[in-house]
């Protein structure tokens, strides 16, 4: 059986007037769930079911793609979300009754695509079949009258042999497959268009393939997250990165040796344009990458080109400032001096900053916001107006007391607990603020030493010239994903099968040659769509008038 | 400079607008003035047979004379408010893509980098696919929806999408851009024609079965086997676009973002799009689902495209956040 028995083609079933159901048994039951399973009704429904499935994940925020927006949700609603999560309506794409509808229904395709493989293997090898008796009953039919005596072009009266040879010869010449019948009457029988099934079988199993890459891809690829800001450099490997997401299968011998420094980064904004002044128009980050030659070669990161090197791709994901800021105690000892990536928090790259001093005499923490182009709003806060520096400004918040770090539990960079720590610069003690611009140092009350907001500008900078006096880092993401090149392959299989399968018409066409008791002749052309053909009933005229053709002959109707 | 090109090409969508309006009225008209008195189309006989003849007295083969194709029913004549429609239509669309080629040249890009140019280079694309359909298919019985459909589109878009020229974000100076939006645009138009005709078919189904007698030019459409063929057909056009624009954002997505797929809410209403048209296919090859039920498919997938379009532009939180607005 070539396709499922509901499929419109199949006869109708028998109406059944009395329902008799026999006693199935277990090989009984699971032979009928399998042909429920590969019906076409099923595969159908289990489609339309998949799409349906897909639409929560677009209505809730979900882990893989947005986790702030899941802890947002959790925070916003309390109560419905933690039942939301039961029914894993925050991981739509992994959850138990996706997966399950989506294998179902790979499942039903296997079911179907192996029959229909072998019964297309064998249709590619045999010859058309044989030619029906009554063509006339075909929904594609022509007929002809060749009255007796009627000679061809050599003076030679036509004979069926003839006929029928000329028949042949034009169907080959239309790249059909043709069969000669010599039954009651001779007839040429013959089909075309079997790429129309390899098309439609390829695509079908290239879905199956794509499905098969992308989950061995997930289990031995890898994703990382990586914050370098300028002159600083990336080595690759497991611990260099901030964030490390392995597949299951991923051990730490898939990582490659190379390093990759981060030599400047520039961002461009629009100027000119009065109604997108500020908006970045371009960045590009200017590397350098060591291979484990030590030979270093300069590459250029951009948005929309990644990095090849060792196995992966490096995307530019983002970028910010970095102020370089140095604390000493008050002994004049530095405690910390480093580039701090701010985290940007709108367009004009107000970013917040966690400065943690774990060194100092008393564990020191910083809540700070940069402004690259700081201004007084009219409510007398700070904002950033434009994302290039313009002014400068770093404000701080300072606790004093215990970080949280030194127990070895591992903490974000990014965030900052107060508890248990000291207020000792804030709107709730004595001094407010500590307002900084690149180059000025500011003292820390309470015996705590100083701080200083370094200017990093060359040497030759003019000194009101601000424009390089912050860092700036990117963040990298770093991907390795080894099926990627199988995916996008199965998908070229899958267009050009879809191509195949939805425009190459497959047809049955038969012309025959009939003997009158005038001994005239009588020719008759048939056609039959297997699938759908809109144009067979034009290709069966074609084919009658370019048999006449063949014969020296003219059509009237 | 960038000024001055964007007023003219917001005037010549206006007049585009004002032409379409005039155009969709005329559609309207044409419909209303087509009556049921359409000629009966005399059934074929079952099998005709017909004569070979000699084609020349010499012995050589001579080239005969093209043989008629088979005997097609005979087209009613179109009206003349069909034929001023078609022509104000036309008009109308030398000025819309006049309107949206002069704002690609205003913003030094593609005419589709946000919301209001994608309802202009959309609008743009549905007609000039239903125009050029007309050379397949006489279609001109959808004048007045995708006329009213243009027109819907581009209102919308100047009064609640229009953005000032701006520049591109990196994150979309890529060449996918002209590929991938370009591409789903065309796959739109032919699932909004598409969606037409199941329309068509649904209303043509009801009065095949004598409810709706009282509308009368639904008797000059094609039978609702015939709408149901065309709208398959070109359904399979749109859905062999949408396929490719799938895999052209993917590879996109992957320059771009590092993967090729991740769930975000645009590739989610592009997959359940590309799985409803998918279920309409299959649906012509599934017994009980043909007609009526398969249509109701298309414009199910259709509604889903145009909320992808429109409710998931602007309201759904994503990495497609490119509405301008």
């Amino acid at each position: 059986m070539s396709r499922p028995s509901d499929h419109f083609d199949s006869p109708a079933p028998a109406p059944r007037s009395e329902i008799n159901q026999p006693k199935l048994g277990i090989v009984g039951y699971l032979r009928f769930f399998w042909r429920q399973l590969t019906s076409m009704r099923v595969a159908l429904l289990l489609l339309l079911l998949l799409a349906i499935a897909a639409v929560p994940g677009s209505l809730f925020p979900q882990r893989a793609a947005d986790p702030n927006g899941v802890v947002q949700y959790f925070s916003a609603n309390p109560t419905s979300a933690p039942i939301l999560d039961k029914f894993q309506l925050f991981d739509v794409y992994t959850s138990i009754w996706f997966s399950a509808i989506y294998l179902l229904l790979f499942i039903s395709l296997i079911g179907c695509v192996v029959p229909r493989a072998t019964h297309h293997y064998k249709a590619l090898r045999s010859r058309p079949p044989r030619t029906p008796v009554h063509l006339e009953r075909l929904a594609s039919f022509a007929a002809y009258d060749l009255p007796a005596g009627e000679t061809d072009a050599a003076g030679n009266p036509f004979t069926p042999a003839s006929v029928v040879e000329a028949a042949r010869a034009v169907l080959r010449k239309s790249r059909y497959r043709v069969q000669l019948f010599d039954g009651r009457e001779l007839s040429v029988s013959a089909e075309r268009g079997y790429a129309r099934e390899t098309g439609n079988l390829v695509f079908h199993i290239a879905m199956i393939g794509i499905l098969i890459a992308v989950g061995v891809g997930g289990s031995i690829g890898y994703t990382g997250q990586k914050v370098v800001v300028v002159g600083q450099a990336f080595v690759n490997v497991r611990s260099a990165f901030d964030s490390f997401n392995p597949g299951r299968l991923f051990t730490d011998d898939f990582l490659q040796p190379y390093r990759l420094v981060l030599n400047s980064f520039s961002a461009t904004y629009e100027e000119k344009n009065l109604n997108a002044i500020g908006e970045a128009t371009d960045y590009t980050a200017d590397m350098t990458s060591y291979g484990p030659d030590g030979k270093g070669v300069k590459q250029v990161l951009k948005v929309n080109y990644p990095l090849e090197i060792g196995g992966n791709q490096i995307y530019l994901l983002g970028n910010g400032y970095a102020p370089k800021v140095t604390v000493k105690d008050s002994a004049g000892k530095v405690v910390f001096t480093d580039s701090v990536p701010c985290l940007p928090q709108d367009a004009n790259l107000t970013s917040v900053c966690i400065i943690k001093v774990p060194d100092a005499v008393k564990q020191l923490g910083m809540v700070g916001f940069f402004y690259p182009t700081a201004s007084n709003l009219s409510t007398g806060a700070l904002a950033s107006v434009h994302p290039a520096l313009g002014n400068p400004t770093l404000t701080l918040r300072v606790y004093q007391g215990d970080l949280g770090i030194n127990k070895g539990v591992p903490k974000s960079v990014y965030a900052l607990n107060t508890d248990g720590m000291k207020e000792i610069v804030g709107p709730d003690v004595s001094t407010h603020s500590i307002d900084l611009t690149p180059g000025k140092t500011a003292t820390l009350p309470g015996g705590n030493g100083t701080i200083t907001f370094d200017n990093v500008s060359p040497p030759s900078t003019k000194a009101n010239d601000l424009t390089k006096s912050v860092p700036r880092y990117v963040s990298l993401d770093i991907h390795s994903d080894p099926t990627q090149g199988w995916v996008l392959f199965f998908a070229i299989c899958v267009v050009a099968g879809l191509l195949t399968s939805l425009f190459i018409p497959r047809r049955r066409v038969w012309v025959k040659v009939i003997e009158r008791a005038d001994g005239g002749l009588r020719l008759e052309y048939a056609g039959l769509a297997r699938g759908e053909d809109p144009g067979l009933e034009a290709a069966v005229a074609d084919l009658a008038r370019r048999h006449s053709r063949q014969l020296g002959l003219k059509l009237s109707s | 400079m960038t000024a001055i090109l964007e007023s003219y090409s917001q005037l010549a969508i206006y007049s585009a607008m004002a032409v379409y309006t005039l155009a969709f009225i005329a559609f309207t008209l044409d419909l209303a003035k087509r009556t049921s008195a359409v000629q009966v189309v005399a059934a074929v006989p079952a099998v005709r047979v017909g004569v070979l003849t000699r084609a020349g007295g010499t012995a050589t083969l001579e080239r005969e004379p093209e043989v008629a194709a088979p005997v097609v029913p005979p087209t009613p004549r179109s009206s003349p408010f069909e034929r001023v429609a078609f022509s104000l239509t036309v008009v109308a669309w030398l000025l819309h893509v006049a309107g949206t080629v002069l704002r690609g040249v205003a913003a030094h890009r593609v005419p589709w980098a946000n919301m209001f140019e994608f309802s202009l280079t959309a609008s743009a694309i549905i007609v000039t696919v239903f125009i050029f359909v007309q050379l397949w298919q006489n279609l001109r019985f959808l004048g007045a929806y995708i006329t009213g459909f243009a027109l819907i589109v581009l209102g919308v878009g100047t009064v609640n999408f229009y953005v000032p020229v701006v520049p591109l974000p990196p994150a979309l100076q890529s060449y996918w851009l002209v590929i991938h939006v370009f591409v789903a645009t065309l796959g739109t138009a032919f699932f909004a024609i598409a969606g037409g005709l199941s329309i068509a078919q649904l209303m043509q189904v009801r009065r095949e079965a004598g409810k709706f007698a009282a509308v009368k030019f639904m008797a000059t459409l094609p039978t609702a086997e015939r709408l149901e063929n065309l709208a398959y057909r070109v359904v399979l056009v749109g859905f062999v676009f949408w396929t490719f624009t799938l895999i052209a954002g993917s590879i996109w997505a992957e320059h771009a973002w590092g993967r090729y797929w991740g769930w975000d809410t645009k590739e989610v209403w592009t997959f359940i799009i590309w799985t409803i048209f998918a279920g309409y296919i299959h649906a012509r090859a599934t017994r009980g689902w043909r007609g009526t039920r398969s249509a109701w498919l298309s414009l199910i997938g259709f509604g889903a495209v145009m909320f992808n379009f429109t409710i998931v532009n602007l309201f759904f939180k994503g990495l497609h956040s490119y509405s301008g607005l």
